[in-house]
Parts: C-alpha cells; sequence; structure tokens
C-alpha cells in the first residue's frame, strides 16, 4: 500500500473540498492526515493519502480540472524527535511587515536544533503575525535561547513571545 | 462624563505600535490630567460601538486605565455599567475557559485566548479615587481581562496557545 502526499491549489469556491476528497475516494485511496487553508482567496490543501494506487496513476485519476493537484511518493515517516525527548513550545511574532523574518526567527530555533511543527503567518493592514509550534531538545539553554530570539526582534522592530506550550489535562 | 468632563474620543492606535507592546504607568485617580485622559478613553469607547472596553494604550496613554461596557453584549452575564478604572488589579481568577477575542487595535485577525470566567478586579474611580471592587464572570471577566493584557503591553497575539488559533476575522460576532 503507497503513501502519498497531494497539495491542492485554486481559487476559492464552494465544493472545492467536496470535489478532490470525493475525487479521492473514487480512486480508493484513504485520507490520512490533512489540513487546508485559504491564504488571500485561494484555497491550499495538503492530503497524506494511502491506497493501492502509487503517486503517478493516483495524479493521473484524480478529477480536479480547475485545480493545480500534485501527488508524491511518501516513503516514510520521519521523526526528528524522539517520542517524549521534546519540549512543546508556541512562539508568537508581532511586528511590521519585512522580508525576511521568518528566515530570521526559523535560523535563530535551527541553530539550536528546534523544530517548527506548525505555524501560520497573517498579514493584516502593516501588522505581521507569526504564530509557530516549535519543538525543542531537552538540553537546549531556553533562556538563552530567547534572549537570541529577543536581539533578532529588536533587528525586525518586532516583539516576540516564547512560552512552554500549557497542555489543558482533562 | 468623568469627574464631570466629557471628553473627547481619540483615534485609536493599531498594531504593530510601540505603545500597544510598552507596560504601561500607575496613575494618581484625581490628578486633572488622568481624569481628563479618563474621559476621552469612555468618549472614544462610546463612539466604537463594535468594541466593548478599551484601555489607555489603545488610545496612546501609557496610563493604567480601562474603560469598559458590555451591557449590550449577547454573550453577557454580569455586567458592572460603563466604567473607567484607575490602576486596576486582578485580584482572583477562576474558571479558565478557552474563547475567540477580537481587537480593536487588530482589525484583521481574531484569536483563540484561555480567560478565566470569574474575576475579582480592585481598582480606584478616576476624579473621587474611591476604592472599587469588581465582580464579573462571562464575557466581562474577558473583556476585563483583555483591557488588563494591553496595561502590561500583551495583545492578544501573544497569548494564543499555538500555530492553529490564529484567524481572520470574518464575522462581526468575532468581537
Amino acid at each position: 500500500m503507497g503513501l502519498s502526499a497531494v497539495t491542492v491549489l485554486g481559487v476559492d469556491r464552494p465544493g472545492v473540498i467536496a470535489a478532490v476528497t470525493g475525487s479521492l475516494a473514487d480512486c480508493g485511496a484513504n485520507i490520512q492526515d490533512s489540513t487546508m487553508t485559504l491564504l488571500g482567496g485561494h484555497v491550499a490543501m495538503m492530503l497524506l493519502v494511502s491506497g493501492d494506487l502509487d503517486s503517478a496513476e493516483l495524479l493521473k485519476r484524480l478529477c480536479a480540472p480547475d485545480l493545480v493537484v500534485t501527488a508524491s511518493a511518501i516513503e516514510a515517516q520521519r521523526h526528528f524527535c524522539e517520542e517524549g525527548g521534546g519540549l512543546g513550545y508556541v512562539l508568537t511574532v508581532h511586528g511590521p511587515d519585512r522580508p525576511g523574518i521568518i528566515s530570521a526567527i526559523s535560523a535563530v530555533l535551527a541553530e539550536d536544533g528546534g523544530n517548527i511543527t506548525g505555524m501560520s503567518t497573517r498579514l493584516t493592514g502593516r501588522l505581521y503575525v507569526l504564530i509557530a509550534d516549535v519543538e525543542l531538545p531537552k538540553e537546549v539553554d531556553v533562556a538563552a535561547l530567547m534572549r537570541r530570539l529577543a536581539a533578532v526582534g529588536a533587528c525586525l522592530d518586532s516583539e516576540i513571545t516564547f512560552r512552554p506550550v500549557e497542555p489543558d489535562l482533562l | 462624563m468623568v469627574g464631570g468632563r466629557k471628553g473627547t474620543p481619540r483615534e485609536i492606535l493599531g498594531a504593530p505600535h510601540p505603545l500597544l507592546s510598552a507596560t504601561t504607568e500607575p496613575v494618581d485617580p484625581t490628578a486633572p490630567e488622568v481624569v481628563a485622559a479618563a474621559a476621552d478613553l469612555l468618549a472614544t469607547l462610546r463612539r466604537e460601538t463594535s468594541t466593548p472596553g478599551l484601555a489607555a494604550p489603545q488610545i496612546g496613554l501609557s496610563w493604567r486605565l480601562i474603560a469598559f461596557d458590555t451591557r449590550l453584549h449577547p454573550r453577557s452575564r454580569s455586567w458592572a455599567g460603563e466604567l473607567v478604572l484607575a490602576n486596576p488589579r486582578l485580584a482572583s481568577a477562576s474558571h479558565w475557559d478557552p474563547g475567540r477575542e477580537g481587537c480593536a487595535s487588530i482589525p484583521g485577525l481574531t484569536a483563540d485566548v484561555l480567560r478565566a470566567s470569574r474575576i475579582t478586579v480592585h481598582a480606584h474611580l478616576p476624579g473621587t479615587g474611591e476604592p472599587v471592587t469588581i465582580e464579573a464572570d462571562a464575557l466581562e471577566a474577558r473583556c476585563i481581562q483583555h483591557q488588563l493584557d494591553h496595561l502590561d503591553g500583551l495583545l492578544i497575539l501573544d497569548r494564543v496557545p499555538g500555530a492553529l488559533s490564529l484567524h481572520r476575522r470574518l464575522h462581526s460576532c468575532d468581537s
């Protein structure tokens, strides 16, 4: 059974998701993970699907005429942090929009082996907002990392908050 | 009216204005300039009918003043009425609930924020300086905590629990 990564891009309208997922179902593909959002009036969707068809065949048989669709084979899931080996944090950045914010922030995290596991960015007027879920190795000096993040934030004229995830234990 | 002053509505600052990220200064609630600022804050709140609360930094003043009036909001339970508070301090907070909030200084976005739904706040009334204690719940409690955050230079963006907790404001009811 093959695993494929499918991406879908197109102008947003009612029925886009129904069309894509219906076509996948017709191909016998099972959606394992998915996420979708709207980016400037365009629908952007990413799916991990499993099924009997390989990626090339799946792409050929997917019926989505007004959408840009790609499908790639995925060999195996990769884990950058061992289960339970990382610590979760939420990073927020907000400030005036300018090029290079994500690259500057993510480079600081990468220096310490920090892994961004989820991210959303939004631009509204002059205000640019970045929210990211970050997993850090346990041995990281978090105070030092926060000082480096603050320094980068000052250069970007942006406010940065970096705090541990506080999961609700119910 | 605050201390007999009518007040003048002021422009609301939008993020990323640096005043919105700064910690504010305590005030003397009986000082004439503070009473005037409180009246301006209330006049601005009355003009901005889409929001039930404002804090002084949003009108360009780095002082510990907040104004709120949640009587007309459909999700209100308690309401203390139309109030301006000087040097408000959160004395107790309990019954934490997530909820989606907008902000008059961030017109395009809303965010999921965890807030206490029952709070007690101590403060002083501008003008007389009389101490007051507010017991608030539900939307009024959320609104007051949102304004208290402004006094500490915090926006809803600093409170989101994760990357998927930020939303475009699509509906007016998000506020």
